[in-house]
């Protein structure tokens, strides 16, 4: 399972590209040009790792809200992105209906999602139920924190996809804090994975900051789904190195060294260093992603600022689908 | 034409979708071998086998949400849910999934599927076996809520809305699955969800009704014309969208407008029902709008003579009338 | 312009105690009215603001003329607001304590039918009576109450179109050949309430007013009184000199208790007085006996404007002091214009007061509230000339009337009973 040279500067490329476009927001929010943006900082390695085990254009990703890495590999484009931080017209998730990071995205089967957490696992064992119907060798993927693997719905969706062995994975995120409560609060176990059992799934904990163990763990648990293997739960421990939303502080419930310490393992720059030791990134070549990266984000920016907003008549609707919407 | 019970042509409905197109599948609490509590889905595991008769595990919102999932994936789910009174854990799904999906995602997702709850009293099922749920689901827009009257509208209802692209909550009167008995047209048919139907020509004045109470409208009409009362009785069918058309109309005709529902009065879709009235027909009104209704308790009690009390019927229905008409 | 009295056609604004912009509370003395019989305040008919004035201090108008706008700062003054004569918005002191209907004003335009109540007319009856222009007087109510129903007006449609000669004038239409036959018969009965017109030119068409339960009520009330008792009247005129000294003295240290000290609490005292001392006019006439009353429990009529009247009962009167009677009517009164009297506040009443001379009227000749003997009219207190031991004198004066009921008292008793409270009244202190 060695990945080319050219598969590991994608996936460095695509999470330094995440990273980019996510600082971009925080500072369009306190320049008071957007008025929200919640943020998959430090989840780049978690969500870029999985994102380059699956086949995008055949494998159906059901997102939560930090899944932007995810989102921009299975091609969301940054344009498209800052379309949504701005509400503007044809914005690609939602019309500029929804808040921003609310994903959805029809030609990449990425599912409309909504705000009440854990809604979407139910719906992922859904789109597992249809391709087994059919005998799709498809996997759809599943992401969401660890504070909302308490809700009922994410168990009753992982029983469903154990009870019928669905080609299903649900990636937890576990990044410590549910806004501010601690996991410990969430849960009495040390692993969110450790319930895989209690289900009848096989589970695995991964350093969510290591982009290549997640990579390897998603390919075990891919390869099982499409063999018909069924469902499997990741838990990706990792840290969410900013508060939980623009609008957030988090100085009220964890302290300045916790988020320097983990800041040290930012997953960015634990894989530039494996990269460089590797010999994989010369400095000259980093400095020419990032100029790339800048470059995207520039134009993004400037191409959602200069959109028109949507006319009022699109808040009107349709209500109403007309015709039959078959994948 | 055959004629058969209301449960019967709901039953051959199914069957018939379930021939017509693969996508169709349904899944329930004992819809497999059992058939289902009410014998709903009898014989169709026989005929389509586990993997289109499912039986789901004991959990309504996972019922309805993976539903959602294989809808959106092209899938025509027919979810079950045993009793209405237990469809509430479901109700996040069908209000913010399957309601929201397509406009939310801008017209890109939509979640084709049909949600079928026995609702109703009258059977001795106290207050968590009796209940009617449809001025909850009323309100959402998004949603279809149908709720037929006699066998030929439940298979051809049922029929449309199997192939409606939008969620349809169709709630069956269980009071009525072998009371009411009537012909059912040989061949395919549908019957379009939206439009009124009157099923009763009247000139003194109008009732509109739907499920069990429009069976007992049409028979407290009987009841009342032997006193020389001319009553109109109108099925509404579909509750949302409503058809403020066929309301209009027959409020325009007879001047006179009732609703009846078993569902307690305050906040119930009559309420709709006269909202409609009062703004596009006020000036053909010859009486105040009534409303006859189950009464403000939090269920129908179980013991016989307590659900009598709360029941309309159709002596209560035509002394209404009577008092109506000598307005 | 209110209409002070029955034969009242005009009157003149002395002075207008607001001026445009004052805010005025409900029942607050705003404008002084001359006319040729009495001269009196008119109090405000609502609370709000003097928005604009009218007919300025000096002029003489007739009865039903617009004299100014009462509203909120924000509200506008209709353009056309000088030629709406009868609705005016500053009208009859609405407090007034009166039996007397509420003033209405005789039909601009004589109907050729008998007046009739045409009960609730709903949306689509008013709708089709608009439509195919059809008088409602014309329909025969089969609905409740006799309410015309929409059934009602399409089946005179059809008729009409049956006999478009229905449709004729009336001179142009046959007779029914029956000639001389009583005029009950012809006209209908007499009207309980005439149709309240809608003055003015505004289309030419009379308006109806449905009855409310208050005025269905009090119609049936009065009629059947008048059927019952034999109803007669007797006069008395009151020197209110010494009541007037009382009142003035005293009025400040009542105000300190929280009472306003009105005119109508001595005449309850009086009238309590009155009825102790002659217990035969506080009775019933119980068909084959009459019932002497051992309460004495006096109803005082109480207005409520263009909605009818109602009588609050101050109950056992003769045990009351001024201060305990003044403040029972204070309470009675004000929380019947609130419609917060409790059902037994307006029960029980052995004997009845109207103070009618609060609108202007000198005497009346109220209608007996059964089942009682009697009922006080109190008229307007007026300045007159009067002879006081072979003198001249300007005295305070005040007819009082009782109307009795025939059956069980005779002219003397009932002018005894008079001539006590005239007593007490002139020799108040």
């Amino acid at each position: 399972m060695e990945l080319s040279k050219e598969t590991l500067l994608a996936m460095y490329y695509a999470m330094l590209r995440s990273r980019r476009l996510d600082e971009r927001a925080w500072v369009l929010h306190r320049q008071g040009k957007i008025v929200f943006h919640i943020s998959g900082m430090g989840h780049e390695a978690a969500q870029v790792g999985a994102a380059f085990a699956l086949k995008p254009g055949k494998d159906w990703l059901v997102p939560y809200y930090r899944d932007l890495a995810l989102m921009l590999c299975f091609g969301l484009t940054p344009r498209e992105f800052m379309l949504s931080l701005f509400g503007k017209q044809s914005e690609a998730s939602s019309g500029a209906r929804q808040m921003p990071s609310h994903f959805g995205l029809r030609r990449a089967n990425v599912v409309s999602t909504s705000a009440p957490v854990a809604t979407q696992i139910p719906h992922a064992a859904g789109i597992g139920l249809g391709m087994k119907m059919r005998g799709d060798d498809a996997v759809v993927v599943t992401g969401i924190g660890e504070g909302s693997t308490s809700q009922g719905e994410w168990y009753e969706g992982l029983n469903w996809a154990a009870v019928h062995k669905l080609p299903m994975i649900c990636i937890v995120q576990n990044n410590q804090y549910a806004i501010s409560v601690p996991s410990h609060k969430q849960m009495a176990i040390p692993n969110v994975a450790d319930r895989a059992a209690a289900f009848g799934m096989p589970g695995a904990v991964v350093d969510g900051n290591d982009v290549l163990a997640v990579y390897r763990v998603m390919m075990d648990a891919v390869t099982r789904a499409r063999t018909g293997g069924g469902p499997t739960l990741i838990e990706a421990k990792t840290y969410r190195p900013v508060p939980h939303s623009s609008d957030d502080d988090d100085r009220s419930y964890r302290t300045r060294e916790e988020v320097a310490e983990w800041k040290k393992r930012d997953p960015i720059l634990l894989f530039k260093g494996y990269l460089e030791s590797k010999g994989r990134l010369p400095p000259a070549l980093n400095d020419d992603y990032e100029t790339r990266v800048l470059a995207e984000v520039d134009d993004a920016q400037k191409f959602a600022e200069a959109a028109p907003y949507p006319a009022i008549e699109s808040a009107f609707g349709p209500v109403y689908a007309a015709e039959a919407h078959h994948a | 034409m055959p004629e058969m019970t209301l449960i019967e042509a709901i039953r051959q409905g199914m069957d018939e979708e379930l021939a017509r197109d693969d996508c169709v599948f349904i899944t329930g609490e004992d819809v497999g071998p059992r058939g289902g509590v009410f014998r709903a889905t009898q014989g169709l595991f026989e005929k389509y086998g586990p993997k289109r008769i499912i039986d789901s595990p004991l959990a309504e919102l996972s019922i309805v949400g993976v539903g959602i999932g294989a809808a959106v994936y092209g899938m025509r789910p027919i979810c079950e849910i045993q009793f209405a009174d237990f469809i509430f854990p479901a109700f996040n799904q069908i209000l913010n999934e399957a309601a929201r999906m397509f406009y939310r995602s801008g017209g890109e997702w939509a979640a084709p599927m049909v949600i079928r709850a026995p609702y109703g009293g009258g059977v001795g099922g106290g207050l968590y076996h009796s209940q009617s749920v449809e001025a909850f689901f009323a309100h959402i827009p998004g949603l279809k809520v149908v709720i037929p009257s006699n066998p030929k509208d439940a298979k051809g209802l049922l029929k449309s809305a199997v192939r409606d692209p939008n969620p349809v909550l169709f709630l069956e009167p269980k009071k009525g699955y072998r009371l009411i008995k009537g012909f059912v047209p040989e061949g395919e048919y549908t019957v379009p969800i939206g439009p009124a139907h009157v099923s009763r020509e009247g000139a003194d004045l109008t009732v509109f009704a739907y499920g069990i109470m429009h069976y007992y409208c049409l028979q407290a009409a009987a009841l009342v014309a032997k006193e020389g009362i001319s009553a109109e009785v109108v099925d509404l069918r579909t509750l949302l969208p409503v058809d403020k058309a066929a309301i209009v109309a027959s409020v325009r005709k007879t001047g006179k407008a009732m609703i009846v529902h078993e569902d307690n009065l305050t906040g119930g879709y009559g309420g709709e029902v006269a909202a409609i009235i009062a703004d596009e027909a006020f000036a053909d009104l010859d009486a105040p709008v009534k409303r006859l209704c189950g009464p403000d308790v939090p269920g129908v009690p179980f013991s016989h003579p307590m659900q009598d009390w709360f029941m309309p019927n159709p002596e209560k229905i035509a002394k209404a009338m009577k008092e109506l008409a000598a307005y | 312009m209110p209409q002070l009295g029955e034969s009242v056609v005009e009157g003149a604004i002395a002075k207008w105690l607001k001026s445009e912009g004052d805010s005025v509370k409900e029942f607050e003395p705003i404008m002084e009215v001359t006319t040729d019989k009495v001269d009196t305040e008119v109090t405000a008919t609502a609370a709000g603001v003097l928005l604009k004035i009218l007919i300025p201090a000096g002029t003489t108008v007739t009865a039903g003329t617009l004299l100014g706008w009462i509203g909120q700062p924000t509200d506008s003054i209709p353009a056309d607001s000088a030629v709406l004569p009868t609705h005016a918005p500053i009208s009859a002191d609405s407090a007034a304590l009166s039996t007397h209907a509420p003033t209405i004003e005789p039909p601009n335009h004589p109907t050729t039918q008998p007046p009739k109540d045409l009960g609730f007319i709903s949306p689509v009856v008013a709708k089709l009576a608009s439509e195919h222009s059809i008088d409602l007087i014309m329909v025969k109510g089969t609905g409740a109450g006799g309410r015309i129903t929409k059934k009602d007006v399409l089946a005179f449609i059809e008729r009409r179109k049956a006999a478009p000669e229905e449709a004729l004038a009336p001179w142009e239409r046959p007779g029914d050949g029956d000639l001389f036959r009583p005029t009950e018969l012809q006209m209908g009965p007499p009207p309980v309430v005439p149709p309240v017109v809608d003055g003015g030119d505004r289309g030419g068409a009379d308006s109806v007013m449905p009855l409310s339960n208050m005025r269905r009520s009090i119609a049936e009330h009065m009629v059947r009184s008048k059927h019952t008792s034999a109803h007669v009247t007797t006069v008395f005129e009151v020197d209110m000199s010494k009541v007037m000294a009382h009142r003035e003295a005293n009025k400040a240290q009542f105000a300190r208790d929280g009472v306003n000290l009105t005119f109508t609490a001595y005449f309850v005292s009086a009238t309590a007085v009155a009825l102790k001392a002659h217990p035969l006019v506080n009775s019933t006439f119980a068909g084959d006996s009459i019932v002497l009353k051992r309460e004495v429990n006096v109803g005082v009529a109480v207005s409520l404007g263009e909605e009818g009247l109602i009588v609050p009962v101050v109950k056992n009167a003769d045990e009351k002091s001024l201060l305990g009677l003044a403040r029972a009517v204070n309470d009675l009164a004000s929380r019947a214009r609130a419609k917060q009297l409790k059902p037994d506040e307006v029960q029980g009443g052995t004997f009845t007061i109207t103070n009618h001379g609060v609108s202007g009227s000198l005497f009346a000749t109220p209608i007996i509230n059964q089942p009682q003997c009697g009922i006080l009219g109190v008229g307007a207190i007026q300045k007159r000339v009067v002879v006081v031991n072979d003198a001249i004198a300007i005295r305070p004066m005040c007819y009082i009337t009782l109307t009795f009921d025939h059956r069980i008292l005779d002219g003397a008793l009932a002018d005894y009973f008079v001539a006590k409270v005239k007593e007490v009244l002139e020799g108040w202190g």
